[in-house]
């Protein structure tokens, strides 16, 4: 008897184990045997019918944007769906810090979404040549993208598109239309105009010149690439960086880390220590007059922000009569080779691909622009003046973002760093710009 | 940190007659070898779930994390150049330096206050005349029991520039935004949260020190502070070795509280940089960068060496200099 209780014991100690290590093979049986156990108890299957109807797929959408689950599920996903009734969309985004990392997880664990937003550049090439992301020569639309908008989603070899180009965002200067009115002051075209209205708003007192954060991205992504895109002449000068032409230390960078470097005293006093929501916070609650910022901001600000909003452009160095806007080309979406319903995860490419799509996506999403060549409406004013700009000035994509950041150390977070350091007045332009050559020198070769 | 409670050994505090408490202990050993080998059967049964489970979850992804960190990202057999990387190459060996030395700052802060704060906290709250014990006890133990993200949420409000405390209290520093002030913050704030797992290890041990041995010192003229140093104190020691050693491998695993204050680049420029956020860099990447799995296993793997040297300086050096009695 107590024989038989031990081994009862045992071989239920060892089914329980089979139960925690059986893992993925489990899953799959519980998921096969899930609709023959489970139909009697839903409805009865429709009647056969002479005409096959194409069978009811759910495809899945792997994103960065938490923030746009609302715009995706009330308008872009019913759109769909009203002209393709028998495929699914589900819309399931990771906060932005963790896509990256938990997106890799994903599909090398072969459980990630049928469709992937992509990064522009090194992050989604990688992606692509690990065989992550499928070539897209053969998608109906992938032809109606000029070849700025489809350059970020590339093959080495500039054959093989593997990203459906989707979104660009413009940055500038928001500012609050009200407070100028109130203390009687204008949009500035030069930086001298610049740093006098700062000054003036400054001596008022009544707002912080400049509501930032500075203990996060922002001083780099918005600050530097928005200043320095002037100084180095926009998409020339960024890839000069990458051809190696141009050096970090050459006298277009150090005049742009000294003009970041002028801006400081502008600032919240305690702006180290306030981050990227908090920073919005003080210019949406009329604290601060300006905000440094991109047109992906208009819909909070919309939101948020209970006074008239503009945006203006960032003022051009004295004597410099070109200008250039950082013009980021910045999403787009792929397939999933792994994906189980590739058909209708191409269905969905080829209508993102088309004006309706665009139109609803970059409406819907203030602030997001078109990259088809086909032009597109744009409602908001604000987004309408971002958009402007492109008239005039030159387009540039952020700069550090291609080739120059697969390596240790990587430049953007350096870059990151010593534009922190250097606002808040811990580093100097000359030892800031020596040490991001420094660390590129370690292991960057143009061209190789 | 969490699991602090777990993995210590549970304090004896049943009181045995004088002499008897070797012989409770001992498993008789009597009985023929056949019915002790039989006895062996419910052991194993019952040691079954929790080996393979341990073995499957913790000790075949430690060898094998080990084992990666001697290959590089595309399999291949790499010998000790990732380590040579990690040592030599400035990109990381910078870092790496950076970041062991700001864990030792944070282990210090632990060490030097969690702890003894701890302790003085016990030794208060076992004092006879203090009213509302319990809810002493209760209050100081409650940070610990919260998630980090709340705390590390609650203390980022607290410090804001924008609409904390800190300018009415006369500081006009982003303490969390500057180089020399973030990371004795982060280990304030750490030490806050932590404060009442040595507190209630400590209190544990006091309250099971029989009294009579206190008022025995006290006829013989001994004061309460030679009382304390002489006859609490020494059999405080084995735990204080248990709290030390938990400690040293808490704070060397911290990872999420900095991960959730200043996010896995640990600025201002590095400075609250530890080995947890190098460690995350270096496998996941940061900011739009790629990391590598097998420059993380080798972190990883250092890591693991620091902690291994630690507890094998407590397993050899510390717990035969100290002797524990049986009350």
């Amino acid at each position: 008897m107590r024989k038989l209780m031990k081994w009862t014991v045992l071989a239920m100690a060892f089914s329980l184990i089979a139960a925690a290590c059986g893992g993925d093979d489990d899953g799959a049986a519980a998921t096969t045997a899930a609709p023959t156990t489970a139909a009697p108890t839903t409805e009865a299957p429709p009647p056969p019918t002479t005409e096959p109807e194409p069978e009811e797929v759910t495809i899945s959408i792997e994103s960065w944007r938490s923030d746009d689950q609302a715009i995706w599920d009330d308008q872009i996903i019913p759109a769909f769906e009203a002209e393709y009734p028998h495929i699914n969309v589900v819309f399931a985004p990771t906060p932005p810090l963790d896509y990256p990392a938990a997106l890799q997880t994903r599909l090398e664990g072969g459980i990630a979404g049928d469709l992937i937003t992509c990064f522009p550049f090194d992050r989604s090439r990688e992606l692509y040549e690990d065989g992550h992301l499928a070539p897209l020569n053969d998608l109906d639309g992938i032809a109606g993208f000029g070849p700025s908008a489809q350059n970020a989603w590339l093959s080495a070899d500039g054959s093989t598109p593997y990203c459906l180009p989707v979104a660009s965002i413009i940055q500038g200067f928001f500012y609050n239309v009200d407070a100028f009115d109130e203390l009687g002051v204008s949009v500035p075209e030069t930086e001298g105009e610049f740093f006098d209205l700062l000054q003036t708003i400054l001596d008022d007192g009544a707002y912080t010149p400049i509501g930032i954060g500075l203990s996060e991205w922002e001083a780099e992504h918005i600050l530097f690439q928005n200043i320095g895109a002037n100084y180095w002449k926009g998409e020339e000068g960024r890839l000069a960086l990458i051809g190696g032409e141009d050096k970090v230390t050459d006298q277009e960078y150090l005049d742009t880390f000294a003009t970041m470097a002028r801006l400081g005293p502008y600032m919240h006093p305690g702006a180290s220590g306030i981050g990227y929501q908090d920073g919005k916070i003080l210019f949406e609650t009329g604290q601060a007059a300006i905000y440094p910022g991109g047109s992906w901001e208009i819909s909070g600000f919309d939101e948020n922000a209970d006074f008239e909003f503009s945006a203006f452009r960032t003022p051009r160095p004295d004597g410099q009569d070109s200008c250039y806007i950082v013009d980021h080309i910045d999403l787009a979406i792929g397939l999933n080779p792994a994906s189980s319903n590739a058909e209708a995860a191409r269905t969905f490419l080829s209508w993102a691909a088309t004006p309706g799509f665009a139109g609803i996506y970059t409406g819907a999403l203030s602030g997001f622009f078109s990259l088809q060549d086909t032009p597109v409406e744009y409602n908001h004013p604000v987004a309408q003046e971002f958009v402007s700009w492109r008239q005039d000035c030159g387009s540039a994509n952020r700069t550090g973002y291609e080739a120059l950041d697969s390596g240790e150390p990587a430049f953007p977070i350096e870059l990151r760093e010593v534009s922190n350091a250097i606002i808040l007045g811990n580093m100097t332009p000359q030892d800031g710009a020596r040490r991001l050559q420094d660390g590129l020198d370690s292991w960057y070769t143009p061209g190789g | 940190m969490e699991n602090r409670l777990t993995e210590a050994e549970p304090v004896v505090t049943e009181k045995l007659p004088p002499g008897g408490g070797s012989t409770v202990r001992q498993i008789p050993r009597s009985g023929s070898p056949a019915r002790r080998r039989r006895r062996w059967g419910p052991i194993l049964v019952f040691l079954m779930p929790a080996t393979i489970i341990y073995s499957v979850f913790m000790v075949y992804p430690l060898l094998d994390s080990l084992r990666r960190s001697f290959f590089n990202d595309d399999g291949n057999y790499a010998g000790l150049d990732n380590y040579d990387t990690l040592f030599t190459n400035p990109a990381f060996s910078d870092r790496f330096w950076d970041a062991l030395g700001h864990n030792f700052q944070f282990f210090a802060f632990h060490i030097l206050l969690q702890n003894p704060v701890g302790l003085l906290l016990a030794v208060l709250l076992t004092a006879q005349s203090v009213r509302g014990l319990n809810i002493y006890r209760t209050m100081v133990f409650l940070p610990t029991t919260l998630s980090v993200v709340i705390v590390g949420f609650i203390w980022r409000l607290i410090l804001s520039p924008l609409w904390g405390v800190t300018e009415t209290v006369g500081i006009d520093t982003p303490l969390l935004g500057e180089p020399l002030t973030v990371l004795p913050t982060l280990s304030l704030i750490s030490v806050w949260q932590w404060v009442g797992i040595p507190m209630i290890f400590f209190y544990a041990v006091l309250i099971a020190i029989p009294k009579d041995l206190i008022e025995a010192s006290q006829v013989d003229g001994a004061g309460s502070w030679q009382a304390f140093w002489n006859i609490t104190f020494p059999l405080l020691l084995p735990m204080l070795g248990i709290i030390s050693i938990l400690t040293f491998i808490g704070n060397f695993n911290a990872f999420d509280l900095i991960y959730q204050v200043k996010g896995v680049v640990a600025g201002p420029d590095f400075a609250s940089d530890i080995l947890g956020t190098f460690f995350y860099r270096a496998f996941f990447g940061a900011s739009g960068t790629t990391g590598s799995a097998a420059m993380g296993a080798t972190v990883a793997s250092v890591i693991f060496l620091i902690i291994l040297v630690g507890v094998l300086l407590y397993m050899f050096v510390w717990q035969p200099r100290v002797s524990t009695y049986e009350l």
